[in-house]
C-alpha cells in the first residue's frame, strides 16, 4: 500500500483503541437507555411473535415490558463498556463487540416492537432469504481473492446470472436448466475477467468495471428488446421451499432453517465445503499460497496462472447461482438492475468475514438482517426512515475496511498481476 | 548426484546474462559460484531451477540430459533452491510452507495430513541440526530461522543438489558460521551444494571448488587451496581493483548532527534502534558499519524524518529535526536513500521533474502554486551536464536510465545545493565499478566543502575506503567507534557480530571475524 | 494513467504529428470495433431476424443492414443532426430554421456537460494513483447541495446566486470525496470499496432528503425537490433552444482548463502525480502523501459534484432520485478513453454525450433500447484497457508503450 497507510505504533494505538471502544460501548448504552428505553410509553410492552404460519408446535408470543427491558439491556452494555475501559477484554475483544452489537439490536427491537407485535420468525426468515445472494457473491469473492484476483465484477455476474436464469428457465420450463445456464454464463463472464486481467494484464478494477457496465447494459438492452416483446420468456417456475421432515417442526429454528428452497440448502453446504476446502486441503493450501505469495508458489511448482483462472471461473459460477436465486428462488422474474448492489455488498461481507467462507456467511447474515428488519419495520409503521436502515450495510462495510471495526487482512498479493520474469 | 551444465546461454532483450557457461558439480561437493552483482549467477541458477529456459546448452544429471519446463520438474529431479529473497508465505506456519507443493494428504479430497508433514519436518531438522518450531508462523521468525525453513523445504523434497543464493547476505557472522556447519554436514551426507556469493572469504572458508563468473561467462574454476583473495578478486572484476578513495585527512569542525538516546521502532513495532548516541561533525565522513537488519534502516529513516521517533532527540546544528521529511530537507539535510527506484525516484516522471522532486515548490522552480517550467528545465540541463548523466534529453523517463545514471540523478538532486548534512544509505549498491568510484569522489568532495556526511553501508570495503570515523552498529546500538587507521576487517567483523570492543581476539573469534570481514 | 509517458523526448514536429496520429488510431479503432459489435448485438437480439437467417440468409443480411443503418442513422441524426439542414437554413438566411437544426448538437453538448465534469474527476484521481468509483455518489451530493442553494434564497442576483450554488455543489461533492481520501490516508482503507459503498449511501441519503419538508416539493408524494429559482438557473447557451446546452458547458470547459493547469503546471499537480506514480518516493521527497491523497480525492469529489450541479441548475432545475443515468460510471470509461488528460476527457465526453443524445431518438425511431449505448461504452473501455485485443484484431504492431499501468495495489491496508 501507499506510504500514506503507515500506521502508528500498535502499542499505544492498542491502548487508545481499547479506550475508544469502551467509550463507544458506553455511548451505545446511553442510546439504548434514552432513545429506546425512555422513548417508549410507560407501561408499554413489546411483543414478539415466535411462530411461523402453519406449524405444528405453537409457541406463545414473547412479551416483555418495553422500558425496563431496554434499561436492563443498557445496563449490561454499560457494564461491558466499563470493563472495557478499565481492564479490557484482551483476546475476547471480538466476542464482546459482537455481544454489544446484539444488545444494541435487542434494544432497538424492544423499542420498535413497543405497543406492537413483531414477528421475529418472519424477520429471521427474511434475513436468511436476503443473505443468500449476498453469501453467494461473498463466496465468489473469497474464491477469487484468495487466489489473488480482485473481482468487483460479481455484481455484473449476479445480474447476468439472474437474466439468463429467467430466460432459460422460462424457455425450457425447467428452473434447473435456468440454474445451469446461469452457472455457465457466470463462468463465461469470469473467464472474460480472467483473460483480461491475467492474460492482457488489464487492471483488475478496470476489467471488473467493464464487465459490470457491460452486464448492466446488455441485460437492460435485452430485457427491453426481447423480454418486453416476449413476456413469456420472463415467467419462470420458481423453486419453492422444501420442508425437511421433523427438523422443520422444531420451534423457531425449524421454520427458519429447515423450510427453505434448494438455493439456501446449497448455500449451507457450499459455505462449509469451501471453508474446509480452503483451509484443510491441498487445493486450498495452494490457492492461498498463490494469493499470498505467488512467486513462492511458483518456485515449488504450483501453476499460479492456472490456479487463478480456475478460481476466478469457479467464483463466476457461484455468482451465477446467486443471480439465479434472485429470480428462481425469490422474485420469480427478471427486472432491470435487480441486483441493486448485492454483488458489492457481497464483497463487503467477504471483507467483513475476513476472506473466509464461514465469516463471510455470518457477515452476510448481518447485512441480510438489516435489510429484512427494514422491510418489517416499514410494514409495522415504525417511525424510522427505512433509508437509514438500508444504509447500515454500507456504513458498516466502510468501518470494516477502515479497520475501525474488526481487523481485516487481505491476501498479500490480492489485486496484483503475477508475471514470470 | 553429479550435475553438469554445458554451454548454457541465456539472453534477455538487450542483454546476454549467461554465455556458454560450463559448470560441473560433483556429488557431496560444496561448489562456490562467485561473481559481482550482475555477473549472471542468479540467472544461471534460475535456468538450473527451471524458472528460465536456456537459449542454448544443456543440463546433465548423472550424465543424462534433462529439460526443466518449470520448477516442478527441477524439484522432481532432485534440485532444491534457497532463494536470496525467501520464498515463504509469511502467514503460513513452517509446516505449511515446507509441505506446500509436496503435501501429505490423507483420505478423500486431498485433506492435508499436517501431523505427517510435521513428523517428517522434525525428522529432517533433527538429522541436520536445523532447529525450528514446525508450528510457528513464518512471519514471527527471525531471518536466520527463515533460512533454515528454506533449507528444510529443499531437504523435505529429498534434494540431491541444493542451491543457496547469497545465503549470508542477511546473516550475522555467527549465523553464517552455523550455516556453514550445516552445509558441511549436508555435503558429508552426499548432497551437492552450489553456494552463490560475492564474498571472497566465505568462498575460501567453505567451498571445495570455486567457479568465478564475470559478465555472464566463466572466468575460471579453481580450489581454495590453490588461490588467494587477491586472485579471486582479480578474476571477479577482470582487473585488480583496489577500492581506494583519494582523500585528504578530514578536518572535522563543529558538531552538525547530534543523536541522543534515540529509540525507533520498526514496522512491526519492535524496537529497532535502542538508545543510540552518535555525533557527526562538519567536514567528516562517519560510516555506520553493520550487518543488514541491525536497525540501520530505521536509524536513517528517523534522522531523515521518515519514521517517528519513540524517544530521544536528533538535532541538526542544534535545532531538533524529526517528524517530517520536508522540515529535515529544509534544515539542510540531503538524503540518498537505500533503494533508488522505490524511494529515490519517481519512474514515469522525466529526469527534469525528478531533479526537483523535493524542491519543486521553492523559488525559482515555483511562484506560488505555479511551476516554473523554464527554471526547472534549465536546472535539469545544467545538472545533467555537470553530473554526467547519460541521456539523450532531460525529458526522458528516469525509469529508462541505467542504475548508475539513476544514482547520478539522485546525487545531482541532493548534492547541488548548500547542505549541512548528507545521509546516504548503501550509496553504491548494485553499481558498476566506474559508478562506484564516481559516487565516492562526489561524497568526498562534499565533505571537503564542510558537509557532515553519514554513510550507512554493509560493504566493509566501502566503509574502510570512505570513512573518517567508523561507528559499528549492532542490535540497534553503536557498540564501538573506531578510527579507520586502527580498524581492520577482522576487528570490524567481530564487532559487527556483537563482540564487545574490549574483548581480545582469541583464535576462534578470529575465524568468525574472517567470515564477517568478507562482507565486502 | 501512466501508460503514455507524459512528456516524451521532444521529437521533430512531423514525428510529433505521427505520434499524435498513432495515439488517436487506437481509440478510433476501439470505438469502431465497439460499434460493429453493437450492430451485431442489434441483429442478434431480433428474434425475427435470427429466424430469417435460417430461412433466407441473403434477405436476412439485407434486413440486418437496413435495421443497423436505421438505428445508427437515427443515432447520428439525434446527436449531430443533418448538416444539410444547417447549410440550407444558413443559405436561406432563416435563423429559426438554423437554430432548430442545431437542436441535436445542442442536446449532445448538454449530455456531454456532466460527463466532462465526471470524467475530469476520475482522470484526476487516476493521475493521483487513486480509483474514484464514487463519482456517482459525489455527483448526487453535489446536486443535493446545489439544489438546496438553488431553491433557497430567491431574490439574490444571478451573479451571486449562480456562483454560490455552483460552489455549494462543488463542496457537496468534495465532502463525499473527502471521506474516502481521509480514510485511505489515515487508515489505509482502499478507496475502491469505500467509494462504492458511499455511492449506495448517497442514493439512500438522496431518497431520505427528498422525503423531508426541506427538499420535497410541496404537495408531492414522490421524491422530487423544489424547483431551482430563476436566479440560480444556468441559462441556455443557444438563445432560442431552451431545452438544450446551457452555461454549464462553459463551466465544464473552464474546469477542464483548470484541471489541466492544476495537474501539469502547478505544484499541487506535481504532488498529485508524484504520489500517483510512486508514493514512497514522494514521501521521501518531503511530500505529505496523506494530505495529497485527501486533497486529490476532495477535488475529484468536487468535480463530480459539479456534474450533479450542472444537471440540477441547468438541465433539470430540480433533483430527482434518478438524476444520473450512470454518468459516474461512464466517467471511468471517459478517463480511460481520454488517457486521463483533460483535453482527452473533453473529447471522449463529447463522443459519449453524442451517444447518449442519439440513443433516445434511436429508440423512438427503431425501437432499439437506449441501453445499447451502455453496451457500446463497455466495449470501448475494454478495447482501450486491453489494447492488445485491438492490435491483434487489426494486426497493428505494438508501439513503444510501456504497457498497462497497475493501479490497484490490493485491498486492505
Amino acid at each position: 500500500m501507499t506510504a500514506a497507510a503507515t500506521t502508528v505504533g500498535a502499542g499505544s494505538a492498542g491502548l487508545r483503541r481499547q479506550q475508544l471502544f469502551g467509550f463507544v460501548y458506553l455511548a451505545l448504552a446511553a442510546i439504548i437507555a434514552v432513545a429506546f428505553g425512555a422513548a417508549t410509553e410507560p407501561g408499554a410492552t413489546s411483543s414478539f411473535e415466535l411462530n411461523a404460519p402453519r406449524v405444528a408446535v405453537q409457541l406463545p408470543p414473547l412479551v416483555v415490558p418495553s422500558a425496563p427491558t431496554a434499561y436492563a439491556l443498557a445496563g449490561l452494555c454499560a457494564f461491558l463498556g466499563a470493563v472495557q475501559l478499565t481492564r479490557g477484554f484482551g483476546a475476547r475483544n471480538a466476542v464482546v463487540l459482537g455481544a454489544v452489537v446484539l444488545l444494541f439490536i435487542a434494544g432497538f427491537l424492544v423499542w420498535a416492537a413497543s405497543t406492537r407485535s413483531m414477528n421475529l420468525v418472519g424477520v429471521l426468515q427474511g434475513t436468511l432469504q436476503r443473505a443468500t445472494p449476498i453469501t453467494f457473491a461473498a463466496l465468489a469473492g473469497v474464491l477469487c481473492e484468495r487466489a489473488g484476483v480482485v473481482n468487483i465484477a460479481i455484481e455484473g455476474m449476479l445480474l447476468t446470472g439472474a437474466f439468463v436464469a429467467a430466460v432459460a428457465a422460462s424457455a425450457t420450463g425447467s428452473p434447473w436448466i435456468g440454474i445451469i445456464a446461469a452457472v455457465v454464463v457466470g463462468a463465461l463472464l469470469a473467464a472474460l475477467l480472467a483473460v483480461l486481467s491475467i492474460r492482457y494484464r488489464v487492471d483488475q478494477i478496470i476489467a471488473g468495471t467493464v464487465i459490470n457496465i457491460f452486464a448492466i447494459g446488455m441485460t437492460s438492452f435485452l430485457s427491453a428488446r426481447v423480454l418486453q416483446r416476449r413476456p413469456e420468456l420472463n415467467n419462470p417456475d420458481r423453486l419453492g421451499p422444501i420442508q425437511i421432515p421433523l427438523l422443520s417442526d422444531i420451534p423457531v429454528v425449524g421454520p427458519i432453517v429447515f423450510n427453505n428452497n434448494v438455493f439456501v440448502y446449497a448455500m449451507f453446504v457450499l459455505v462449509v465445503l469451501i471453508h474446509v476446502a480452503l483451509f484443510k486441503t491441498r487445493w486450498g493450501l495452494r490457492v492461498r499460497a498463490v494469493g499470498e505469495h505467488p512467486k513462492a508458489a511458483d518456485t515449488v511448482g504450483i501453476d499460479v496462472l492456472r490456479t487463478r483462472y480456475q478460481n476466478v471461473i469457479l467464483g463466476g459460477m457461484l455468482a451465477g447461482v446467486g443471480g439465479a436465486f434472485l429470480v428462481l428462488g425469490s422474485t420469480g422474474r427478471f427486472d432491470r438492475e435487480m441486483t441493486a448492489g448485492r454483488g458489492f455488498i457481497g464483497l463487503a461481507a467477504m471483507i467483513f468475514g475476513g476472506w473466509a467462507p464461514v465469516g463471510s456467511f455470518f457477515a452476510s447474515l448481518v447485512f441480510g438482517f438489516a435489510d429484512s428488519l427494514q422491510a418489517r419495520l416499514s410494514i409495522l409503521n415504525v417511525p424510522i426512515p427505512s433509508e437509514l436502515l438500508l444504509m447500515v450495510p454500507y456504513v458498516v462495510t466502510i468501518l470494516v475496511v477502515a479497520g475501525l471495526v474488526g481487523r481485516a487482512r487481505a491476501p498479500a498479493a490480492d489485486g496484483r498481476p503475477y508475471e514470470k520474469e | 548426484m553429479k550435475l553438469e551444465l554445458q554451454g548454457i546461454t541465456k539472453r534477455f532483450p538487450g542483454v546476454v546474462a549467461n554465455e556458454g557457461v560450463d559448470l560441473v558439480v560433483e556429488p557431496g561437493e560444496i561448489h562456490a559460484l562467485l561473481g559481482e552483482n550482475g555477473a549472471g549467477k542468479t540467472t544461471l541458477m534460475n535456468v538450473l531451477y527451471g524458472l528460465y529456459r536456456p537459449d542454448e546448452g544443456e543440463i546433465l544429471l548423472d550424465g543424462r540430459s534433462v529439460t526443466f519446463h518449470d520448477p516442478g520438474d527441477a524439484i522432481a529431479a532432485g534440485i532444491g533452491m534457497v532463494h536470496q529473497h525467501f520464498m515463504l508465505v509469511p502467514v503460513f506456519t513452517v509446516t505449511e510452507n515446507v509441505m506446500l507443493g509436496a503435501e501429505s494428504t490423507r483420505g478423500f479430497g486431498g485433506l492435508l495430513d499436517v501431523a505427517d508433514a510435521r513428523r517428517r519436518i522434525v525428522e529432517v531438522s533433527e538429522r541436520h541440526g536445523l532447529r525450528v518450531d514446525p508450528d510457528a508462523l513464518v512471519e514471527d521468525l527471525p531471518v536466520g530461522v527463515r533460512q533454515r525453513v528454506e533449507i528444510i523445504k529443499a531437504l523435505y523434497r529429498r534434494s540431491d543438489v541444493l542451491i543457496l543464493d547469497e545465503p549470508t547476505a542477511v546473516l550475522t557472522p555467527q549465523e553464517g558460521e552455523e550455516l556453514f556447519a550445516i552445509m558441511r554436514s549436508l555435503a558429508r551426507s552426499g548432497t551437492s551444494i552450489i553456494f552463490i556469493t560475492h564474498k571472497l572469504n566465505e568462498v575460501l572458508q567453505v567451498a571445495d571448488r570455486i567457479t568465478v563468473l564475470r559478465r555472464g561467462r566463466v572466468a575460471g574454476t579453481t580450489t581454495p587451496g590453490t588461490t588467494s583473495r587477491e586472485q579471486l578478486a582479480a578474476m571477479m572484476v577482470g582487473r585488480s581493483v583496489q577500492l581506494q578513495v583519494d582523500k585528504a585527512p578530514s578536518e572535522p569542525a563543529g558538531t552538525v548532527l547530534e543523536i541522543k538516546g534515540l529509540v525507533v521502532c520498526d514496522d512491526r513495532d519492535h524496537v529497532a534502534v535502542d538508545g543510540l548516541d552518535l555525533t557527526v561533525h562538519a567536514g567528516e565522513i562517519a560510516c555506520i558499519a553493520g550487518v543488514q537488519g541491525n536497525g540501520q534502516t530505521e536509524l536513517v529513516e528517523a534522522v531523515t524524518g521518515l519514521r517517528p521517533v519513540s524517544a530521544g532527540t536528533v538535532t541538526l546544528d542544534g535545532r531538533p529535526i524529526t517528524a517530517h521529511p520536508r522540515r529535515v530537507f529544509e534544515a539542510g539535510c540531503a538524503h540518498v536513500p537505500e533503494d533508488r527506484l522505490e524511494d529515490g525516484l519517481v519512474p514515469g516522471f522525466t529526469i527534469a521533474d525528478n531533479l526537483v522532486l523535493n524542491s519543486y515548490y521553492l523559488a525559482p522552480y515555483a511562484t506560488g502554486l505555479r511551476l516554473e517550467r523554464h527554471a526547472i528545465l534549465q536546472r535539469a540541463r545544467e545538472q545533467v551536464a555537470q553530473y554526467d548523466v547519460r541521456t539523450p534529453s532531460v525529458f526522458n523517463d528516469v525509469a529508462n536510465l541505467s542504475g548508475g545514471n539513476q544514482q547520478k540523478v539522485i546525487v545531482a538532486r541532493e548534492f547541488s545545493r548548500p547542505i549541512r548534512l548528507l545521509v546516504a544509505a548503501q550509496p553504491t549498491r548494485g553499481l558498476d565499478v566506474g559508478s562506484i568510484e564516481y559516487i565516492h569522489r562526489r561524497i568526498v568532495e562534499k565533505r571537503d566543502e564542510g558537509t557532515a556526511v553519514l554513510i550507512v553501508s554493509t560493504e566493509l570495503d566501502e566503509v574502510l575506503a570512505l570513512a573518517d570515523r567508523i561507528a559499528v552498529m549492532y542490535q540497534g546500538r553503536i557498540v564501538a567507534i573506531l578510527d579507520p587507521a586502527e580498524a581492520t576487517p577482522e576487528r570490524l567483523g567481530l564487532l559487527m557480530g556483537g563482540a564487545r570492543p574490549e574483548e581480545g581476539l582469541d583464535p576462534e573469534a578470529q575465524e568468525i571475524a574472517a567470515a564477517a570481514a568478507s562482507a565486502g | 494513467m501512466a501508460a503514455v509517458p507524459e512528456r516524451p523526448t521532444r521529437p521533430g514536429l512531423t514525428r510529433q504529428a505521427v505520434t499524435f496520429g498513432r495515439g488517436l488510431l487506437l481509440p478510433a479503432l476501439a470505438i469502431l470495433t465497439a460499434l460493429i459489435l453493437g450492430a451485431l448485438v442489434i441483429v442478434l437480439s431480433d428474434p425475427d431476424l435470427v429466424t430469417l437467417f435460417g430461412v433466407d440468409p441473403v434477405a436476412a443480411l439485407g434486413a440486418s443492414w437496413d435495421l443497423v443503418a436505421a438505428a445508427y442513422g437515427a443515432l447520428i441524426a439525434g446527436s449531430i443532426g443533418n448538416p444539410g439542414d444547417l447549410v440550407g437554413a444558413l443559405a436561406a438566411g432563416d435563423l429559426d430554421a438554423f437554430v432548430a437544426a442545431l437542436d441535436p448538437i445542442s442536446v449532445t453538448l448538454q449530455r456531454s456537460t456532466p460527463l466532462i465534469f465526471a470524467g475530469l474527476s476520475v482522470a484526476l484521481a487516476f493521475r493521483s494513483g487513486l480509483f474514484n468509483i464514487g463519482a456517482e455518489g459525489q455527483l448526487y451530493l453535489g446536486a443535493l447541495f446545489a439544489v438546496f442553494v438553488g431553491f433557497s434564497f430567491p431574490g439574490l442576483p444571478f451573479f451571486i446566486h449562480i456562483p454560490l450554488a455552483v460552489a455549494a455543489g462543488f463542496l457537496g461533492g468534495a465532502l463525499w470525496g473527502f471521506i474516502p481520501g481521509f480514510l485511505k490516508a489515515r487508515t489505509g482503507a482502499h478507496e475502491v470499496i469505500v467509494t462504492i459503498m458511499l455511492n449506495y449511501v448517497a442514493y439512500r441519503l438522496i431518497d431520505l432528503a427528498l422525503k423531508t419538508d426541506v427538499f420535497q416539493r410541496p404537495g408531492r408524494e414522490d421524491p422530487i425537490s423544489k424547483e431551482v429559482v430563476e436566479s440560480a438557473a444556468l441559462p441556455p447557451l443557444i438563445p432560442g433552444l431552451a431545452a438544450g446546452v446551457h452555461w454549464g458547458l462553459v463551466i465544464a470547459l473552464i474546469a477542464a482548463a483548470v484541471v489541466s493547469w492544476l495537474l501539469f503546471r502547478s505544484t499541487k499537480g506535481f504532488e498529485f502525480r508524484a504520489v500517483g506514480l510512486n508514493p514512497q518516493a514522494a514521501r521521501y521527497a518531503g511530500i505529505d502523501t496523506g494530505r495529497t491523497v485527501i486533497l486529490a480525492m476532495a477535488v475529484c469529489g468536487g468535480l463530480a459534484g459539479l456534474a450533479g450541479t450542472s444537471e440540477v441548475l441547468g438541465s433539470n432545475r430540480r433533483l430527482v432520485s434518478g438524476l444520473s443515468p450512470g454518468y459516474g460510471f461512464d466517467a471511468i470509461a471517459l478517463a480511460l478513453l481520454g488517457r486521463s488528460r483533460p483535453l482527452g476527457v473533453v473529447a471522449a465526453a463529447l463522443l459519449f454525450g453524442a451517444l447518449r443524445a442519439g440513443a433516445t431518438p434511436m429508440q423512438a425511431a427503431t425501437g432499439i433500447p437506449i441501453d445499447l449505448v451502455v453496451v457500446v461504452q463497455a466495449l470501448v473501455i475494454m478495447f482501450i484497457a486491453a489494447p492488445a485485443l485491438v492490435r491483434g484484431l487489426y494486426r497493428i504492431r505494438a508501439g513503444r508503450t510501456t504497457g498497462t499501468e497497475v493501479f490497484s495495489k490490493g485491498w486492505g491496508t
